[in-house]
Formats: C-alpha cells, sequence, structure tokens
C-alpha cells in the first residue's frame, strides 16, 4: 500500500491530473475559438453573415445555432471522457489511498 | 389590430397562477419533512440525481429576462436577439470544465468553503460574502423588478402587490422546505417552462407549414431583409470581448448556481447535471428566437411595443393570438413560476452566505448545533426575503438594465479568480484571496458606475468616463493580477501544506462531503 504523498507524487496520478487539465483547457480554448469567432466575425464582417443560404435565410442563422450545438458537443466530449477514462483511473488510485 | 386581455386577470390565469401556487405550497409540505438539518437545508441531503440536478440548474438559469426578453428583442431586433442569445449559453461548458468537479469535491455548502479550504477563514470567508451577497443582491433587485413590471402587465395587479406575492410565495417555500423543495419547484419550473415554449414553437410554425425558411421569408417580406441579418447589437469588437467573458466566467461566480452542485451525491453526478442544464438551456435558445420571429410577423412589431415598449409581451401576445385566452394563462403563468424559482434559488443562496460563511464559520468559528444552524439559516432567509421584497419596491420604475451586467461583472471579478486559484495554484494565500476578491467587487461596480450604461443612460452625463458597456476584461484581469501579487509577496505555510490534502480531494473525491 502507497500512503497519501507517495499516491500523489505518483506517475499515474501526475499524469491524470496533467492530462485532466489538458483536455479542460483544450475545450475551454475550442469554445474561445467558437464564440469568439463568431462574435468577431460579426463584427468585423457583417456582409459574411449577412450572406443567403436560401431564399431569405443568411447563413448567420445556422451560424448561431452552430455555435449552441458545439458549445453542448464540447460537454459531451469532456463528459464521455470523464466516464471512459477519468473515472476508472481515480477508481484505482482512490483504491490506493483508502485501504 | 389584436385585442388582448393581457393586463386583465382573465379565469384561466387565475386558474393556471392558483394551480402553480398550490403544487409549490405541496411541494413545501412534502418537503418540510425532509429537512430536519442543514445538509437538508442547504443541499437537499445531497441525494439530487444528476438529471434532476441538470433541470434545476435549467431552471435557476432561464429566467423570466430571458424568456420574454430575447423572444422580444427577436421580434423587434430580429437577428441581433440571437447573438444575445448565444452568448447566455456559453458559460455552461465553461463551468464544466474549468470548476464543476473541484467545486462539488471541495466544498460543503457555498463556494466560501472552497476558497477558505486551506486559507485563514475569517478574512476569507468575510470577503468571499461580500462578492456572494453583491452578486446575488444585484441580481435579485434586478429580477424583482422584472417580476413587478412583468405580472403588472399580465395580470393587471399593481406593482408593489406583485412583489409581495412573489416575495411571500417564495419565502413560504424556501423557509419550510429548504434547498428541497427549492430543487423541485425549479425542476417543475424547468418542465413547464420548455414544454410551454414548445408548444408555442410548434403551434408558430405550423402556420407556416413548419417550416423556418418560410418563416424567415415572411419575416424578410414583412420587415426587409435586414431583420436576417447582424444589426447595430455588435459594432466595437472589445466591447463585444468584455461581454463575452463577463457571460462565460460570470456563470462561473454566481453563487445560487455554483450552491446547486453540493445538491447531488458526487463529482461525476455534478459533470452529469451540467451536461443536461448545457442540452436544456442550449434547446431553449435555439427555439426562442423562432417564437420571437413568429411574434413579429403574426402579432406584429407594432401591436408588440404598443403593449409594452421592451417587447417583452412578444411571447404572450403570441401565445393569445394562437391559443386564445387560456393558453396565455398558462405561458404568463409560467412566467410567473420562472420568477418565483429564480428568486427562491437566490434566497437560499443570500441566505446561506449569510447564515454558513458569517454566522457558522466566523461568529461561531466552525462550531455550531444542527438546530442553532438550521435556525440560523432558517432566519437569515427571511431576512433575505424581506430585503428582496423592499429593494423590489424601492427600485420601482428605476432602469435596472445595468444590474444584470453588474452581476455577471461582479461575478467574473470577484468571486470566479479566487475560485479558480484556490482549486489550482499551490501558493495562494489569503491576502491573495481576499485582495482578488475585493478588488474584483470594487473595481467592477466603480468601472460600471464610470461606464456608458450608468454614467450616460441613468446619471444623464454626456460622455462616459470608462468607455465599455461591461468591464470584465479589466475587472476581471485585474483580480486575477492582484490574486497573484498578493500572493507573491505573502507566505503562507499551512496552505501550501495543506494542498495535498486538497489535491486529494479535488481529484480523487477522497473526503468529500457525503
Amino acid at each position: 500500500m502507497r500512503s497519501v504523498h507517495e499516491t500523489l507524487e505518483s506517475h499515474e496520478f501526475k499524469s491524470l491530473v496533467s492530462r485532466r487539465w489538458k483536455i479542460s483547457i483544450g475545450l475551454t480554448l475550442a469554445l474561445f475559438v467558437i464564440y469568439y469567432g463568431y462574435i468577431v466575425l460579426i463584427a468585423l464582417d457583417k456582409s459574411f453573415m449577412a450572406k443567403k443560404i436560401g431564399v431569405v435565410t443568411t447563413l448567420g442563422i445556422p451560424l448561431g445555432v452552430a455555435v449552441i450545438v458545439f458549445s453542448w458537443v464540447l460537454t459531451a466530449i469532456y463528459v464521455s471522457w470523464g466516464n471512459s477514462t477519468y473515472d476508472p483511473e481515480v477508481a484505482v488510485l482512490k483504491d490506493q489511498v483508502t485501504k | 389590430m389584436q385585442t388582448t386581455s393581457l393586463g386583465t386577470p382573465t379565469t384561466s390565469a387565475i386558474v393556471f397562477f392558483l394551480l402553480i401556487v398550490v403544487v409549490a405550497l405541496y411541494i413545501t409540505y412534502w418537503a418540510a419533512k425532509r429537512t430536519r438539518t442543514a445538509k437538508q437545508f442547504y443541499a437537499a441531503g445531497r441525494t439530487v440525481s444528476g438529471l434532476q440536478n441538470g433541470l434545476a440548474l435549467a431552471g435557476d438559469y432561464m429566467s423570466a429576462a430571458s424568456f420574454l426578453g430575447i423572444a422580444g428583442l427577436v421580434s423587434l431586433k430580429g437577428y441581433d436577439g440571437m447573438i444575445y442569445a448565444t452568448g447566455w449559453l456559453v458559460g455552461w461548458p465553461a463551468l464544466m470544465f474549468l470548476i464543476a468537479e473541484p467545486l462539488r469535491n471541495l466544498g460543503k455548502y457555498t463556494f466560501a468553503d472552497v476558497v477558505a479550504f486551506r486559507l485563514r477563514q475569517t478574512p476569507v470567508r468575510i470577503a468571499a460574502a461580500i462578492g456572494g451577497v453583491l452578486t446575488v443582491l444585484t441580481y435579485t433587485i434586478a429580477q424583482m423588478v422584472g417580476a413587478g413590471d412583468l405580472i403588472k402587465l399580465m395580470f393587471g395587479i399593481p406593482y408593489w402587490a406583485a412583489v409581495l406575492i412573489v416575495g411571500g410565495v417564495m419565502l413560504v417555500y424556501v423557509l419550510f422546505g429548504g434547498m428541497i423543495a427549492t430543487t423541485w419547484v425549479q425542476i417543475v419550473k424547468a418542465v413547464l417552462l420548455l414544454g410551454g415554449v414548445t408548444v408555442l414553437m410548434l403551434m408558430a410554425l405550423s402556420q407556416f407549414g413548419f417550416s423556418p425558411g418560410a418563416l424567415y421569408g415572411a419575416v424578410a417580406e414583412k420587415y426587409g431583409q435586414t431583420a436576417l441579418e447582424p444589426g447595430g447589437l455588435v459594432t466595437s469588437s472589445w466591447d463585444a470581448v468584455s461581454l463575452g467573458l463577463a457571460l462565460m466566467f460570470g456563470l462561473l461566480g454566481l453563487p445560487h448556481i455554483l450552491m446547486r452542485f453540493y445538491t447531488v451525491p458526487d463529482a461525476k453526478a455534478a459533470r452529469k447535471s451540467v451536461l443536461y442544464a448545457t442540452g436544456f438551456i442550449g434547446y431553449f435558445y435555439i427555439i426562442i428566437p423562432i417564437v420571437g420571429f413568429a411574434a413579429s410577423v403574426l402579432v406584429g412589431r407594432d401591436v408588440i411595443t404598443k403593449v409594452a415598449k421592451s417587447g417583452n409581451m412578444a411571447a404572450p401576445l403570441l401565445a393569445e393570438l394562437l391559443g386564445g385566452t387560456p393558453f396565455l394563462g398558462f405561458i404568463a403563468a409560467v412566467a410567473f413560476a420562472t420568477i418565483l424559482a429564480v428568486v427562491s434559488g437566490l434566497t437560499l443562496a443570500g441566505a446561506s452566505s449569510l447564515s454558513h460563511d458569517i454566522y457558522l464559520n466566523v461568529v461561531k468559528h466552525g462550531s455550531a448545533t444542527e438546530q442553532q444552524q438550521v435556525r440560523v439559516a432558517k432566519i437569515s432567509t427571511v431576512i433575505f426575503g424581506i430585503l428582496a421584497v423592499l429593494l423590489g419596491i424601492l427600485f420601482q420604475g428605476q432602469n435596472v438594465a445595468f444590474m444584470v451586467g453588474l452581476t455577471f461583472a461582479v461575478a467574473c471579478s470577484a468571486n470566479f479568480p479566487a475560485l479558480l486559484l484556490s482549486i489550482v495554484w499551490k501558493k495562494f494565500t489569503t491576502a491573495g484571496a481576499v485582495c482578488s476578491i475585493l478588488v474584483g467587487a470594487f473595481l467592477s461596480i466603480l468601472l460600471i458606475i464610470l461606464s456608458p450604461t450608468v454614467w450616460v443612460d441613468i446619471l444623464k452625463h454626456k460622455e462616459a468616463i470608462f468607455p465599455m458597456k461591461n468591464p470584465a476584461i479589466i475587472s476581471m484581469t485585474a483580480s486575477f493580477l492582484v490574486g497573484w501579487l498578493a500572493s507573491l509577496v505573502t507566505h503562507e505555510g499551512t496552505a501550501e501544506a495543506m494542498f495535498e490534502d486538497e489535491k486529494l480531494r479535488t481529484y480523487l473525491g477522497v473526503g468529500a462531503e457525503s
């Protein structure tokens, strides 16, 4: 059995925490790109957003919906990583310190 | 022109209204038997499931302002209302990635639990309570004033009576039912709101053969192609960037939202609840613009502005046109339930700041019996409820549009930086936390006063001293910088030594409150 200190200093724990933040920060950056990409496009190039994709429907309408949908997809990616990778590894590490 | 029964208390409106009050009171009766301990009062005994909490989070966040306001904005300004809607969603993924799980693992009842985990209790709790209460109060004022106006418009009862009804009903169920009743009222409200707006959207789309393209065609025919293009809402990129930061990270500092994460059993459920909440809220913001566009075509902008200049009555008017007085009554009652639920969440958060952070951890140094804790929590709830009603009446007729912006600015500048730094940075100190919170809170208030929204729109000066409408980009950055600098010049051995324990809890959930 390992002590709390040993577990926290272990390669497994450090790698898990570092991967957790890499994924979090990566997804936060993706969120920034999606949302601010949309806002900055509106601020700088209104004509792009006003482009017609149907009879009257402008490109801005599906893009606005896409910002919302992709924001949700990012959260879903995080949850699926959490369930498939993070939780099982946590269970192993937790076992080491609580036994 | 459409004649409307808005503003007159119709039978159906009264029936639905009473039904909601009865349901809320029944939930309270049921919950009161399960509200004996502090854990039950503040955190519903941590037995709320991920799906339930997801609905409750959505209920906390989907305010009457977002339902009626965004539909109104889209009906009057077209596409710009949609840009506004997207901004309200983007905080949720950020909440998940940065805060949700550590918050659940580290805290007990309030976000101050997390900030104060390794630091000196008294100064940190006081600072966090200042940030927390400021956020909750400014948001409450905005909600109460909106509630008074809306209920007056929809049911025709006087402003003060409307504020009193909301305050009174809310106080009864928070006081006796605590977090359990608040959560279930929130869930009922979220289901009603999502269901009601979905029906409204489907009825509206049925007028256009269920083709959004046909709806947009009718909008363009009536108001020109410009209604479907971005207009004047986003002009300066810096302003838009700063507002975006406030919306995104402000959510991560809203005490009544953060508090909900203590109602679920573990970090996994916390994670799940954010996914559900984001789904519900995202769906809501996608369908609301359709309701707004349909209102502009079917009801007409002239009628909408005649009833209320702000456009707030676009959705109720559309409901009346498509479903007659009964459907209007239903939608009006849903709007009422929405206000009620949001104010109750805020009251519980404000009360927990006073009782858990100040009374228990500062005055009583962390030791009080279960009975004392519950009693003080209830007294704080009464104080906060009365305060909400008084503030609502005091601010009658005032322009409170800046209050929501202020709430998010304070939340992202005062509460969020200290919360994040305390989770991730070993060398974060008491001085760092206190300075970061206070600088964030007071700088954002000062800059909002000097900004165009208050300095020009309310104080009627010619030119604003601070050019941006929302100061988040300055005040949040300053808060992080000050927190970092103050931590560098002070050194706190005990806090660093406890970081191992904190990591164990943050990442593995060992020792987390159950």
